[in-house]
């Protein structure tokens, strides 16, 4: 029987969680790497036992990590992550001229064909390559260069890097969505990008529909649908028909459509996951209950899944890259809270239950399905 | 005739991530200073470059110190040499994480 291994992230070390198809009984190990923040833990799609983990300290800055086991022992790979050429500046937060200084990598996405291949996107946002298995890295700086980088301004957690979406069907085209700039594609495999943002609406700039300056907060993509993309930003729910050339809201009866965790059916293109958070001042679930909501037409259209999920004085968040689902025939959705739960529903979110409650805050979720 | 080895003492997040248990007891090139201290334990402990001072600047961390011999050698020169009773291991360096985070 295949089973499925949960590469969890937290402010404390990573875990790895296993189990079969049936998804009812877990082995956890770890903490991998305990008292450094996880911000991102992936699995290459070539070979499933080679894993990449992003591991960094306030003290000790960024390190990266791989494992050629899936997991049982790893090895420290490159963490010399220049930019290319000057990097100038970007906005502050009080909109002031802010040079750009790397931070930690907040996201990584191991190539479709190949598993020396790995890109890492960063704070202060720029997006890497490694084509050696993570020993060395190579600025993507046609992005950076994009010459809107200087309008860019940090969110709340930083002028970050969070989300690299391959392309299945196109090797050279990709997508990345930084906070708070917002959502750029390239259709020549990195060497320049175009910003995607039209549609999109932000009150909080002074010209709430500028071509940059938006606070995505994560992008999903169906692989059998890659013109397809659903947008979580700050506020709003957004899907975009067209390779994000244009941008529609679908957030309909949510009852909020702050958030930062957003994904897709495993089978089922057009059923979708998000987890409303009450707002940007209150980082936590609406009405102390833990619910996902579902979309099975392709937004506008909610259901609240709770069925094994705390209802009451629950207070916790879930973070951008703290969802997943895994390929298995009854598709599985994961996800990380900041109170350390991780859940899982094996039927593609009716029922739910914890595999973990008492993990340091998760701050990402991927699931690897195994043979 | 081969030079004493520098004692050198590191945060316990540092040791898990080397896997050594206690202090370090590395071979330095002479004459020793806080540069080839540290030169001697990336290349010693390559999973360690980058941990004490930032790969493309080469500066110390802002929340990382450098104590020895009851004196604070964080701002000091990287390359000024190290007093004689770290050089002669009978003082460890000490690599030490700020008090920061509550």
């Amino acid at each position: 029987m295949s089973g499925v291994r949960v590469l969890v992230g937290t402010r404390k070390g990573a875990f790895i969680l296993t189990s079969d198809g049936k998804r009812d009984q877990w082995q956890v190990t770890g903490p991998h790497f305990p008292g450094f923040e996880l911000y991102h833990v992936k699995g290459s799609p070539v070979n499933p036992d080679r894993i990449y983990a992003s591991q960094s300290s306030g003290w000790f800055g960024q390190l990266m990590q791989r494992s050629d086991d899936g997991g049982l022992t790893w090895n420290t790979v490159g963490n010399d992550f220049t930019y290319d050429g000057v990097p100038g500046t970007h906005q502050w937060y009080d909109g002031t001229p802010h040079p750009w200084e790397f931070k930690r990598v907040w996201h990584i996405e191991p190539s479709l064909t190949d598993a020396d291949v790995v890109y890492a996107g960063v704070e202060d946002a720029g997006l890497f390559r490694s084509a050696d298995g993570g020993a060395t890295w190579s600025e993507l700086s046609g992005l950076r260069k994009h010459g809107s980088g200087p309008r860019w301004a940090p969110g709340a957690g930083g002028l970050c890097l969070h989300t690299i979406i391959l392309d299945p069907s196109n090797a050279q085209r990709m997508y990345v969505a930084i906070s708070a700039a917002g959502t750029f594609r390239t259709d020549d495999g990195g060497e320049t990008w175009s910003a995607i943002n039209r549609g999109l609406r932000s009150e909080f700039l002074p010209e709430p529909t500028a071509e940059v300056g938006h606070c995505v907060h994560k992008i999903a993509m169906h692989p059998s649908r890659p013109g397809t993309l659903f947008m979580q930003k700050h506020w709003d729910v957004m899907r975009s028909n067209d390779g994000g050339d244009n941008w529609h809201e679908i957030s309909g009866n949510l009852p909020t459509d702050f958030g930062f965790a957003i994904d897709v059916h495993a089978h089922e293109p057009e059923t979708l996951y998000v987890l409303p958070i009450t707002s940007d001042a209150h980082h936590f679930v609406p009405d102390g209950k833990l619910r996902v909501y579902r979309s099975r037409s392709g937004g506008n259209e909610w259901e609240a899944l709770s069925n094994g999920l705390p209802q009451e004085n629950c207070y916790v968040n879930v973070l951008r890259d703290a969802m997943a689902v895994d390929t298995l025939d009854e598709c599985g959705v994961y996800f990380g809270t900041t109170g350390g739960q991780v859940y899982v529903s094996p039927d593609g979110g009716d029922h739910w239950s914890a595999i973990v409650r008492d993990l340091p805050a998760v701050l990402s979720v991927e699931v690897q399905t195994l043979p | 005739m081969r030079p004493p080895s520098v004692r050198v003492v590191l945060p316990s997040l540092l040791r898990d991530l080397a896997g050594v248990p206690g202090e370090l007891a590395l071979q330095v090139a002479r004459p020793v200073s806080q540069r080839t201290v540290i030169d001697a334990i990336e290349a010693t402990y390559p999973m360690l470059r980058g941990t004490l001072r930032d790969p493309a600047t080469g500066k110390r961390r802002a929340l990382v110190r450098f104590y020895a011999c009851e004196q604070d050698l964080s701002y000091h020169d990287a390359d000024t040499p190290l007093p004689d009773a770290v050089s002669l291991g009978t003082e460890p360096y000490l690599v030490v994480g700020a008090i920061a985070g509550g």
